[in-house]
């Protein structure tokens, strides 16, 4: 993990939780934010880096991946944006700010069968976030979210690689209960700051900003601020 | 066979005591005439009456036209380059060795993690973290390097391309702006990384400055001796 440990002048802030939890609203609200107050500040999602996203894209169309390729297909398209964008950034003083991080992929890949360690050693290049903020939601609400506003599945959001039943809404509310339990064992070992996902979006995202001035000097990542 | 061993843990859904082929590596630079032996060795073992499957880095079907893309651009940084070859390496590990493996075939695999680490690492990787990327690969029967003098390698590129190729001369290292040099350089880097792992990873050593002829009894001999050794287990 030395690696990815260095001290580095930026801010890396990452948000986790279940399909339907309200992380990526909360991350969004938190860039308007700072974009508005002028820092320096960037904005990342899971699974986005171009070239990548062809072969992602290809091997879930024909289900050519199995539970390794799927992760190191992740861990690819992760390292791209990590080294292109996130640690340069880092190195420069800016706030970066991820819509999922190698934590996702601890809990579904971790979920499929993958080895922890294995897990946990190939993403040891990447820096342990700042602060995780981790959704809190009850799974049912979480499913009901999900099931009532986009009732089309994907096959590997919901888990049907795995066999768990041929039922895809069924499939999704078991894989999604495992993911749960993987996120919730993380807690401790990567001290992830818990929110409560059923409060009102606004009161939540009152709470994330409080934390974030609490645990980050934002002026020093003022554009008039050099690094 | 021989029970397959696995150098760390094996990949999710694998049984190592199903696996009851055998695997045998054969790595070397361009023009060390790996393919050439691939091919006599599939013969003579078919002959025998051994089902043999082949099989080789950048095949997959999963991402090869991408990494083909990809190193066309030179874009990708070092270590997204490495994942993207361990995504393709896994993805043949778990659609074609291991059921070959499974199936009872001696597989004849044209390189494998250990030039993938080697690139990596003379690229600045940290070697623990390549290792621990691949700690999923099955262990080989037998690694056969076909080490090749510098002098041996370039007449042989020359002859087969009459130019060199940019990866295989480390263009993208920054060794040296003469294409030449940097060729020379980076094949010397390449086979110092050998020469370590070899201690670590037991490889056997062929000279492969010799004729076809003198080569392929070589690795006859050496394979038969593998085989009776696996089958007797």
């Amino acid at each position: 993990m030395t690696a990815g440990q260095e001290h580095l002048p930026g801010k890396l802030i990452a948000v986790e939780g279940l399909d339907g939890s309200g992380k990526s609203t909360q991350i969004h609200l938190v860039h308007q934010w700072l974009k508005s107050k002028g820092y320096r500040v960037f904005f990342t999602e899971w699974n986005s880096s171009s070239l990548v996203k062809e072969a992602t894209r290809k091997g879930k169309k024909r289900q050519l991946l199995t539970p390794t390729t799927f992760s190191l297909i992740h861990a690819t398209d992760f390292a791209d944006r990590y080294e292109r964008q996130m640690l340069p950034l880092l190195r420069a003083g800016y706030i970066v700010l991820c819509d999922r991080y190698m934590f996702t992929s601890f809990a579904r890949d971790g979920v499929r069968g993958c080895d922890p360690g294995w897990l946990r050693r190939m993403y040891g290049f990447a820096r342990v976030p700042d602060i995780t903020f981790f959704f809190r939601l009850p799974l049912e609400m979480a499913l009901g979210r999900i099931l009532e506003g986009r009732p089309q599945l994907k096959y590997f959001e919901a888990g049907m690689d795995l066999g768990l039943s041929a039922d895809i809404a069924e499939s999704f509310r078991i894989f999604q209960g495992r993911v749960l339990d993987q996120y919730l064992a993380m807690v401790q070992e990567y001290g992830f700051t818990v929110m409560d996902a059923t409060l009102a979006v606004h009161t939540q995202q009152k709470l994330v900003r409080r934390v974030i001035q609490d645990r980050i000097d934002l002026a020093l990542y003022h554009k008039r601020v050099f690094p | 066979m021989s029970p397959q061993r696995f150098y760390n843990i094996w990949p999710p859904g694998v049984d190592p005591s199903k696996l009851t082929g055998a695997l045998i590596v054969i790595e070397g630079p361009d023009s060390s005439g790996r393919s050439t032996h691939i091919g006599l060795l599939t013969q003579w073992l078919e002959e025998q009456g051994y089902a043999v499957a082949q099989v080789g880095l950048k095949r997959s079907n999963l991402v090869a036209a991408e990494l083909e893309k990809a190193k066309q651009g030179n874009i990708l940084s070092p270590r997204t380059l490495s994942l993207f070859y361990a995504t393709d390496f896994y993805d043949q590990l778990e659609n074609q060795i291991i059921p070959a493996l499974r199936a009872g075939f001696v597989v004849l695999a044209d390189r494998y993690i250990y030039t993938l680490m080697a690139r990596d690492i003379v690229r600045g990787a940290e070697p623990a973290w390549v290792e621990s990327v691949y700690a999923m690969a099955p262990v080989p029967d037998a690694v056969f390097y076909l080490m090749v003098s510098s002098k041996t390698l370039v007449d042989r590129t020359f002859q087969a391309h009459a130019e060199l190729d940019y990866w295989e001369s480390g263009m993208d290292c920054g060794l040296s702006r003469d294409w030449f040099q940097s060729f020379l350089r980076y094949q010397r880097k390449i086979r110092q990384e050998f020469v370590r792992m070899q201690s670590k990873y037991g490889f056997e050593v062929v000279n492969a400055n010799r004729s076809i002829p003198a080569l392929d009894a070589d690795l006859k001999g050496r394979i038969q001796q593998v085989l009776a050794r696996t089958e007797k287990t």
